[in-house]
């Protein structure tokens, strides 16, 4: 198994919460989540609000002190592509700085390097040139997603965690963005692990599916199999309900 | 959206107007300030001295070029004293919140539980008197409102997710609070620098008019108030001059804050 990105093994984690009484409690969110991620791979993660997903991510992301269980990451800095495009690309700056500031950071290219390099990103993602003077607010919702998949793709990163990155498009952008996610996984052999809450999209653009329930994965398979042969009765409500 | 902003306009104008008379107050006056000629006592304003003369024959609109200058440089210091470490501690509470929230805050509300212009006299008391000494004195009041307003802008974007992904980028801390996070809250930092401005001219002015921090050979606006006042029966150009130089330098400034503030609606 040499093509893993990230492998995941009896994850359970919790948050520390004080109740109405003053006192501590620790409240489980996760339990035993076990799942591996290979390369060039879109792992779908379904399931109602509430059930774990974000805090999954934030997981995977190093940001939850409170867990047992192994990570394992395969790869260096996985990035995020956010749900609401709105307030994921700083305000007061230009898509062109905001495109050029993971470089600035990296701090190993010189200046005309790094415009080459953002001025290729803004092709590869389908911005018109002429973005990059621009501000985020004065870029559409599925320019601005585009922006966002730049900002990860441009860190040249081998997984791309994308929390219903689409929720907040409407349908036909929607579709533009999920064929820019796919052509951009089959020319860099891309990993992604694609949060939703819509089976229709997953089933898109998906390889496999993980159905979690109250903080548990309940069902994975391969997108076909899973559509079309629902093993768990969650599965099956969540498939009849999206129709 | 580019509504002509006539507060803005006129508020520019008169603080650029102001400016110029405190830049030519330093370089060249009328009279030395501090001359005094005993053939003219008490003058009325006239063409010769523009603003008359004080009961030594000193030339008033050579002194108040002079003072508004000292105003001008205590105010102007105490604002950038209060902003630089309020905006320091403001944005170091609010992005990390916890602990060095509560330590912080709680020494802001210490400070900000003394009434301003007591606290002020005790530093200086413990300082001694100076124009340097006054603008620390009041600067180190100023910080805490600062504080509180950069805290909360920061606390709100600490949750926004181009700050997450700043972080993801590997920014250093101080490259988000003030590259990522500082130009979004800068509208919100410009008017209440405005703001503190007026209230620091008017701190100044106050102080020397109780005779504390600037000394007499550097008159201020204040301390030339408090001189005039002996004198409102018998010369009320004096105490109306000076007046009118604090007033002009404030509304210009207040101006440009209300401008600011009216363009982010």
């Amino acid at each position: 198994m040499d093509d893993l990105v990230l492998e995941v093994k009896h994850l359970n984690s919790w948050y520390r919460e004080v109740d109405e009484r003053g006192r501590r409690r620790r409240h489980d969110v996760l339990f035993d989540v076990s799942f591996a991620l290979h390369r060039g791979e879109i792992l779908g993660l379904v399931g109602e609000s509430g059930t774990g997903k974000t805090t999954l991510v934030k997981n995977i992301l190093g940001l939850v002190s409170d867990h047992t269980g192994e990570i394992i990451h395969y790869t260096k800095r996985p990035q995020m592509i956010f749900q609401d495009p709105y307030s994921s690309l700083n305000p007061a700056r230009t898509v062109g700085w905001i495109l050029e500031e993971p470089l600035r950071i990296y701090g190993k290219y010189d200046a005309a390097e790094r415009k080459r390099r953002v001025q290729e990103i803004v092709e590869k993602v389908g911005l018109p040139a002429d973005c990059v003077t621009r501000r985020p607010h004065e870029l559409s919702g599925g320019q601005r997603q585009r922006v966002s998949i730049g900002v990860a793709l441009i860190q040249k990163p081998r997984l791309i965690i994308a929390d219903e990155p689409v929720s907040a498009l409407d349908v036909t952008i929607q579709r533009q963005i999920l064929e820019l996610m796919r052509s951009l996984r089959d020319e860099y052999a891309l990993s992604f692990l694609f949060i939703s809450h819509d089976l229709n999209v997953v089933y898109q653009l998906c390889d496999r599916v993980m159905v979690m329930k109250s903080g548990r994965i309940v069902e994975q398979n391969t997108v076909a199999e899973l559509f079309a042969h629902p093993q768990e009765a969650y599965t099956k409500t969540l498939l009849a309900a999206a129709d | 959206m580019k509504k002509k902003n006539l507060f803005l306009t006129v508020g520019l104008f008169l603080t650029a107007l102001m400016i110029l008379l405190i830049l030519v107050g330093y370089l060249w006056t009328p009279y030395s300030p501090m001359a005094m000629d005993a053939t003219a006592l008490g003058q009325r304003p006239s063409l010769v001295h523009l603003m008359g003369t004080d009961k030594f024959g000193r030339d008033i609109f050579s002194r108040v070029l002079k003072g508004a200058g000292a105003t001008f440089f205590v105010a102007f210091g105490t604002v950038l004293i209060g902003t630089l470490v309020g905006t320091l501690v403001g944005a170091l509470t609010g992005y990390f919140g916890g602990w060095v929230d509560e330590v912080l805050m709680r020494l802001n509300d210490a400070l900000s539980a003394f009434p301003s212009f007591l606290l002020a006299l005790v530093l200086i008391s413990v300082l001694g008197p100076g124009r340097y000494h006054l603008m620390l004195a009041l600067g180190i009041v100023f910080i805490p409102s600062y504080a509180r307003i950069v805290r909360s802008e920061f606390a709100r974007a600490r949750s926004q997710n181009y700050v997450k992904s700043a972080q993801l980028m590997g920014a250093s801390v101080p490259r988000i609070l003030f590259v990522h996070i500082l130009p979004n809250i800068w509208q919100v930092l410009l008017s209440a620098i405005t703001i503190g401005f007026n209230n620091a001219v008017l701190s100044e002015a106050a102080m020397s008019y109780l005779n504390i921090g600037v000394s007499p050979d550097d008159a201020s606006l204040g301390y030339m108030l408090s001189d005039s006042q002996t004198y409102l029966a018998s010369a009320p150009w004096y105490a109306m001059c000076t007046g009118l130089m604090i007033v002009l330098l404030i509304l210009g400034v207040g101006l440009i804050g209300e401008g600011l503030q009216r363009r982010q609606l």
